[in-house]
């Protein structure tokens, strides 16, 4: 097949025009055949798009589990027995048209972009396209689905040159997007899907009593931490709030619920390569040494209390630290500076978690914020280590004198 | 720029080189997209239509009549007080703006609040003085004051424009969002009302104008 239509692309082919498109299509499907002509080369199977491969691979732990938490939590509100199959499914119905919305516009403007720029589409949104659903409530509406993923797509990437060349990583733009246009989709109580699609009507019929579509955070910064939880039923969990955490049988956006999902993406991250340990542990890191630090100087604010291993499973910090902390393009690329990036990460979202109330949850922002930084990062570690090489060498040669 | 100082003795009131002087800031030299002066007060008054159109009305005025009037005294003014002679003329109009505004627009002027009377330190302002009146005589500083005050006042009106109509559903304070739409889910976007998406929307202003206006892209060296 790959030899029967690639002629009609080639140069002075009918649909010589489109050849981004059946490149990109041609290579991510079978093993490109191009080969170097000259020169010394280091060889590798692994090119962008088996990356990116493997970071889809590495996300989909969060995705099933997001789709059975989706109907987990929705069944758990109406008061009914939780069951896998139902629950599965009902995630399933809800969480499909989110990522097929938000793959139909953000690769239809990417395509849009190469074949106007005349440039091979390279794979960058295949990850994004997958993020941005798994970064949002189940309940969101599809248009705005599309509106954050153009957003994204075109202010987030194609405006600084396209993939690999973009300051913030995508698919939280696509968020950041939604979170300040349309607060009141992605705040307080939608975290349970109890909403018809368009959002606008609240299904409450059937609800049980003490119901409630905040996540754990969003208790926490609402009440104080008073030491209990609640489940989305009214019922106390306070006893297994931690494990219910970090299996991630809680509300909260599609993907980020299970610190286990997460920590198996990113072994699957780390053992290929592919992401970044540094980055992750060091966020984990951050978000602990802040939170410890909370905690001995809690007083008037009650959330300063919560144990600090609870920010570590609670809200989106490991799927923020290993899915999009370790963005290999909008992350810091010095080692000591990914460390400090990570660190910073963590640190910032525990801070903007506690300090301010307007955002029980702070690792978008944290993020969002570090991933401007990063530059800067990486700037003053290489400068410090010219400046530390430079006065080794000036010692050394002092010493020959 | 085409600050050219004006030789002839008797040219037509509206010669070519006039009407440049109108045309120009319109596009090949807006004062915001190209020379990007005056974003400031673009991003803090376009989140409705009715005080962007009098902001531009105000800029209008005192870019106008400060260039007139500043080309008319350029040679009494010594040269190493201009500034400040500028900033005295520029400061008068900006009061009579800011009162007339106080006494027949109260509300608007309470949402333009200090922009009103920071239209004195507008670079679009003090730049047009500097550059341009100084150089120049009364007529052709008059045409040039209003083609960048129109330059600065379309791009405020597109802005203000898009910001209202995605971020309230109103246009000059009218509903034009049918009630139909948001019973089907619709519903406005809180972050046009945000001065960064009004930054947003400059950019792609910038980026729509210069990909249409290939003189302003930069050759690269």
């Amino acid at each position: 097949m790959e030899k029967k239509l690639e002629p009609s692309f080639k140069e002075g082919g009918k649909l010589h025009k489109f050849w981004p498109l059946y490149d990109g299509f041609a290579t991510f499907l079978f093993v490109p055949g191009h080969v170097t002509h000259n020169g010394v080369h280091v060889r590798d199977s692994i090119d962008l798009k088996r990356t990116m491969s493997v970071v889809i691979l590495a996300l989909v732990p969060c995705l099933l589990f997001g789709m059975y938490n989706t109907g987990y939590q929705h069944f758990l509100a109406l008061g009914q027995t939780p069951e896998l199959g139902a629950s599965f499914l009902y995630g399933l119905l809800k969480v499909l048209p989110i990522v097929v919305v938000s793959y139909a516009v953000g690769l239809g403007i990417e395509f849009a972009f190469c074949i106007i720029k005349k440039h091979p589409i390279s794979e960058g949104y295949l990850v994004s396209g997958i993020l941005i659903p798994l970064v949002l409530p189940a309940d969101i509406p599809l248009w705005m689905v599309a509106l954050a993923a153009a957003f994204a797509v075109i202010i987030g990437k194609e405006i600084f040159g396209g993939t690999g060349m973009n300051v913030l990583n995508v698919a939280l733009v696509a968020r950041a997007f939604l979170f300040f246009a349309y607060p009141t989709y992605m705040s307080g109580d939608m975290w349970v899907s109890m909403n018809d699609r368009n959002g606008y009507e609240v299904i409450k019929e059937g609800l049980v009593d003490g119901y409630s579509g905040s996540t754990l955070l969003g208790q926490v910064a609402d009440a104080g931490f008073n030491g209990t939880f609640k489940n989305v039923a009214g019922a106390d969990i306070t006893s297994t709030v931690f494990s219910d955490a970090f299996f991630g049988f809680i509300p909260g956006s599609i993907g980020e619920t299970s610190t286990l999902a997460c920590l198996i993406g990113a072994a699957i991250l780390i053992i290929s390569g592919i992401g970044s340990w540094r980055i992750i542990f060091s966020t984990f890191l951050g978000a602990y040494a802040i939170g410890l630090l909370f905690n001995a100087v809690a007083g008037s604010n009650a959330y300063m209390a919560m144990p600090a291993h609870y920010h570590l499973v609670f809200g989106g910090l490991a799927f923020g630290a290993v899915y999009m902390a370790t963005d290999p393009v909008s992350a810091a690329q010095t080692k000591l500076g990914k460390l400090i990036y990570g660190f910073g990460i963590g640190a910032f979202a525990v801070i903007i978690r506690v300090v301010n109330p307007a955002y029980p949850e702070g690792v978008m922002l944290s993020i969002l914020f570090f991933n401007v930084m990063a530059p800067i990062i990486d700037y003053f570690v290489v400068q410090s280590n010219i400046n530390k090489r430079v006065k080794r060498f000036k010692l050394a040669s002092n010493g020959v004198k | 720029m085409a600050e050219v100082a004006v030789q002839q003795e008797k040219e037509a009131i509206f010669s070519k080189k006039r009407i440049k002087l109108l045309t120009d800031p319109l596009n090949d030299n807006n004062p915001v997209t190209v020379q990007v002066l005056g974003i400031c007060s673009s991003l803090a008054i376009t989140v409705q239509l009715k005080p962007a159109l009098l902001m531009f009305a105000g800029v209008l005025f005192v870019v106008a009549m400060g260039n007139v009037v500043v080309s008319a005294l350029r040679n009494l003014i010594p040269n190493r007080v201009r500034i400040i002679a500028q900033l005295v003329i520029v400061a008068g109009l900006v009061s009579i703006v800011d009162m007339l505004l106080k006494a027949y627009q109260y509300d608007v002027s309470k949402q333009l609040s200090v922009f009103v009377g920071l239209i004195v330190t507008n670079c679009i302002v003090m730049g047009r003085l500097e550059a341009f009146a100084m150089a120049n005589k009364p007529w052709p500083s008059f045409l040039d004051g209003v083609g960048n005050s129109v330059g600065y006042g379309i791009l405020l009106i597109i802005v203000a424009f898009v910001r209202e109509l995605f971020g309230s559903g109103k246009l000059l304070g009218f509903t034009i969002v049918p009630p139909s739409f948001y019973e089907h889910g619709y519903v406005n976007n809180g972050m046009m009302m945000m001065p960064p998406m009004a930054l947003v929307l400059v950019g792609i202003i910038i980026w729509v104008q210069r990909s249409r206006n290939t003189k302003l892209i930069e050759v690269e060296e």
